[in-house]
């Protein structure tokens, strides 16, 4: 059977043994949390306590500002110490609050009203989800409460859980699945209520059996969700690419996935709507990996958000002596750190610690007309030109050729043979042909 | 919100910081070049049985000149001097390879600096050059010794009968038939990396396995192969087959290792299958109407000139784009 996917990719290798075996584990309470109240795309939440404030968990410590936003809550009982500039995982400073942990590990927390998923309206849905706070788990923390009120005019026709987990490393996503199937496919069918979508489909990358033979057993009886492995090639979670795989459509540029009928979740999404409606839970706990060669002992881990990257690290026995790197999220898109007092945010998916065998850097030679980064894009576009472009201030040129596309998966870097660095040149020209976009549109 | 205090960061950990991806293939600039030359190892040594040890004074004529070329220009021009990355002494393993038995080692080494010098450096350096440096080298040869590099050698091996003239020129000159088996095992006259069929197989069967060659540039050739000599062939019988097209001369040393250089091959897959046809069609019109026995050589050279053009043209539709969106 040839397996669905999409034209180009790369196969890195995929370092899932260090964590596929890791259950998940709860990590103790750290002393103090940091909650940037930007802890998804969209508008900044505005901080309802101040300096001195005690806090209970669940507590609403900043609430949505306008639509595209969502609330954020304190995972500890603990005493406001601050608010201001932190550092955060995106390597910028951003307003948060610090909360310091009073020493009582179980202190009461504050709990909404549980739901029943049977009888829920799809306006309590949406409602509760944005009142969790529930932000997109794959990486970009778009808000959920978004995602699931599409405009009237858009006719949605499926709804796709990314299962794929294409990054190397995570096995979040995977742990979820094998451990939580019955609540997945609880939250999954709460997305397909309230987006009142009667096809579901649960894609999988086939280099995880064991989950696929899992949610297949599990969802043999309910109607209109079917599960699809996917043959596993990066980036076949970017949503583009796994709507391709799904349907064979393609989401034209500029386009959202909702034009092309399609609305794509991420597992721990699933998971979180199922916990927020059903057990009434806000979302203040980070599901992440901890992996890589250069951390002492790789885990699986339940942290609650806003704990220091440093106390993550430490849980896991610390880092060896040929760590070189330090990554938030998965190697081929996350971000490298220096500054570990960042804290974990509600859709932080991995803590990396690479070794130099790992990140391996051979000298950059000039390009070599291989064509081996145009085989690979997944969205057709040719990098080595347009970090030419880039190279050469031909912004224009890199407009012309559709550089805006470009989703910054990284497969082009990867691949190249000459180790040009073609999507960080790409990302330049793609950021200054925004800005140009921007200016004109002022004028 | 009102900031009441700015926390300074608690500690500093400087790691590395480049930006993602973090991961990276294993493959340089420097290893490919050296996996290449590696592929050229059965037809090294299948020259070396065929014709004896004196070629292998000439390949390594061939290498030392380009690879002293390439390091005095680059050290003249004040660049990174990099003989070491293996593409120049590649070049002159190919130019070498594309030389008769027992070819005067002083004109190698012209070859192999003309090659370097002209085929490459001036365009400044690897990855710059329009046509492939070896085949400049090669083609200078052909025009500075014409009778040397034309003047062929029996194989060691030769039974009575079999001339020392390429199958290509014995059809040509004497309309003689070779035998098929010799052509594949590479008894026969010819230049020292293309009288061995099976060899020139198995290294570039190795390259396209490791994802170095693109399958679609050999494949696209013999196809091309097949149909423009095939439609000759069908004319008139007396023109050649389209399996010895393919067994004859340096074509499939050319489809392997010469049409396949990266720098000078287009870089989309539609521009591959374009470029392989039109070598073809150019190789088969030279080979059926031309003066001369052989045209791989010119027939990739003039390609080489499509390039830039080809990979202009053929630039793939952007996922999703749908065709009235398409810009000018």
């Amino acid at each position: 059977m040839s397996l669905r996917t999409f034209h180009g990719g790369v196969h890195p290798r995929e370092y899932k043994e260090l964590t596929e075996n890791c259950a998940f584990e709860v990590i103790p309470l750290p002393e103090e949390i940091i909650l940037p109240l930007a802890q998804h795309l969209g508008k900044e939440a505005s901080a309802q306590v101040k300096k001195g404030d005690e806090v209970i968990p669940g507590q609403l410590v900043a609430k949505a500002e306008g639509f595209v936003s969502a609330p954020v809550h304190t995972s500890v009982a603990g005493k406001v110490m601050s608010l201001g500039k932190q550092t955060t995982s995106s390597g910028f400073p951003k307003d948060a609050i610090v909360i310091k942990t009073n020493g009582t590990v179980e202190s009461e927390k504050i709990l909404l009203p549980p739901l029943n998923p049977e009888t829920i309206t799809p306006d309590e849905i949406r409602n509760r989800v944005a009142e969790a706070g529930i932000v997109g788990q794959g990486g970009a923390a778009f808000p959920t409460s978004v995602k699931l009120s599409p405009p009237k005019d858009k006719v949605i026709d499926v709804v796709i859980l990314n299962g794929c987990e294409c990054e190397p490393y995570l096995t979040r996503d995977y742990r979820f699945m094998i451990e939580r199937p019955d609540d997945l496919i609880s939250g999954f069918k709460l997305i397909m209520k309230a987006l009142d979508v009667k096809r579901g489909v649960i894609g999988i990358e086939n280099n995880k059996p064991e989950a696929i033979k899992i949610i297949t057993e599990k969802v043999r009886n309910e109607e209109g969700l079917e599960v699809i492995s996917l043959k596993t090639k990066y980036p076949q979670g970017a949503e583009k690419m796994l709507i391709k795989a799904v349907n064979g459509k393609e989401v034209p540029p500029g386009k959202l996935p909702m034009d092309v009928g399609a609305v794509i979740q991420n597992i721990g999404t699933a998971i979180a709507i199922h916990d927020a409606v059903v057990k009434g839970e806000v979302l203040t706990t980070a599901a992440l990996t901890v992996s890589g060669k250069g951390i002492k002992i790789p885990k699986n881990l339940l942290v609650p958000v806003g704990t220091p990257i440093q106390s993550v690290i430490d849980f896991c026995g610390g880092v060896t002596e040929d760590a070189v790197k330090i990554v938030v999220g998965g190697p081929m898109m996350g971000v490298a750190q220096f500054d570990l007092h960042a804290p974990v945010m509600k859709a932080t998916s991995g803590i990396l610690v690479l070794t130099k065998d790992e990140v391996v850097e051979n000298p950059e030679t000039p390009c070599l007309r291989c064509g081996q980064c145009v085989g690979a894009c997944p969205l057709n576009l040719i990098p080595t030109k347009l970090a030419r472009y880039s190279q050469l201030h031909k912004y224009e040129e890199a407009e012309d050729a559709d550089v805006t596309v470009c989703m910054e998966c990284g497969t082009c870097a990867y691949t190249c043979p000459a180790n040009i660095p073609l999507v960080q040149w790409i990302r330049l020209g793609k950021q200054k042909v925004l800005e140009m976009q921007r200016e004109r549109a002022v004028k | 919100m009102t900031t009441e205090t700015i926390a300074e960061p608690k500690q500093k950990v400087y790691f590395d910081l480049t930006t993602s991806p973090h991961l990276h293939s294993k493959w340089s600039t420097q290893k490919v070049m050296w996996f290449v030359n590696i592929a050229l190892a059965p037809t090294i040594a299948a020259a070396l049985v065929f014709f004896g040890i004196y070629q292998a004074l000439v390949m390594l004529t061939a290498v030392a000149f380009a690879v002293g070329t390439e390091a005095s220009i680059q050290a003249i021009r004040k660049k990174e001097v990099t003989w070491f990355d293996g593409s120049a002494a590649l070049t002159g393993l190919l130019l070498a390879l594309t030389l008769p038995p027992n070819f005067s080692l002083s004109a190698t080494a012209i070859g192999s600096v003309v090659a370097i010098g002209l085929g490459k450096q001036i365009f400044g350096g690897l990855g710059y050059n329009i046509f492939n440096p070896a085949l400049v080298g090669r083609a200078f040869l052909q025009a500075a010794f014409p009778v040397q590099i034309t003047t062929w050698t029996k194989p060691n091996f030769a039974v009575d009968g079999i001339t020392s003239a390429t199958p290509l020129a014995a059809l040509k000159f004497d309309s003689l038939i070779s035998d098929q088996t010799a052509m594949v095992v590479g008894n026969i006259g010819g230049s020292l990396g293309e009288t061995s069929a099976i060899a020139v197989l198995v290294g570039g069967i190795f390259l396209i396995a490791l994802g170095i060659v693109n399958w679609r540039i050999p494949f696209s050739m013999t196809i091309g192969m097949i149909v423009f000599g095939g439609i000759f062939w069908l004319i008139n019988p007396a023109y050649p087959s389209p399996v010895f097209h393919i067994f004859a001369g340096s074509f499939l040393f050319g489809a392997m290792f010469m049409a396949t250089d990266w720098v000078t091959s287009p870089i989309t897959n539609k521009g591959m299958w374009i470029f392989g046809l039109g070598i073809a069609l150019v190789l088969v019109i030279i080979r059926v109407f031309g003066g001369l026995p052989e045209g791989v050589m010119y027939a990739i050279l003039f390609m080489n000139g499509f390039v830039p053009m080809i990979n202009r043209y053929t630039t793939p539709r952007v996922f999703g784009a749908v065709k009235e969106e398409k810009k000018k």
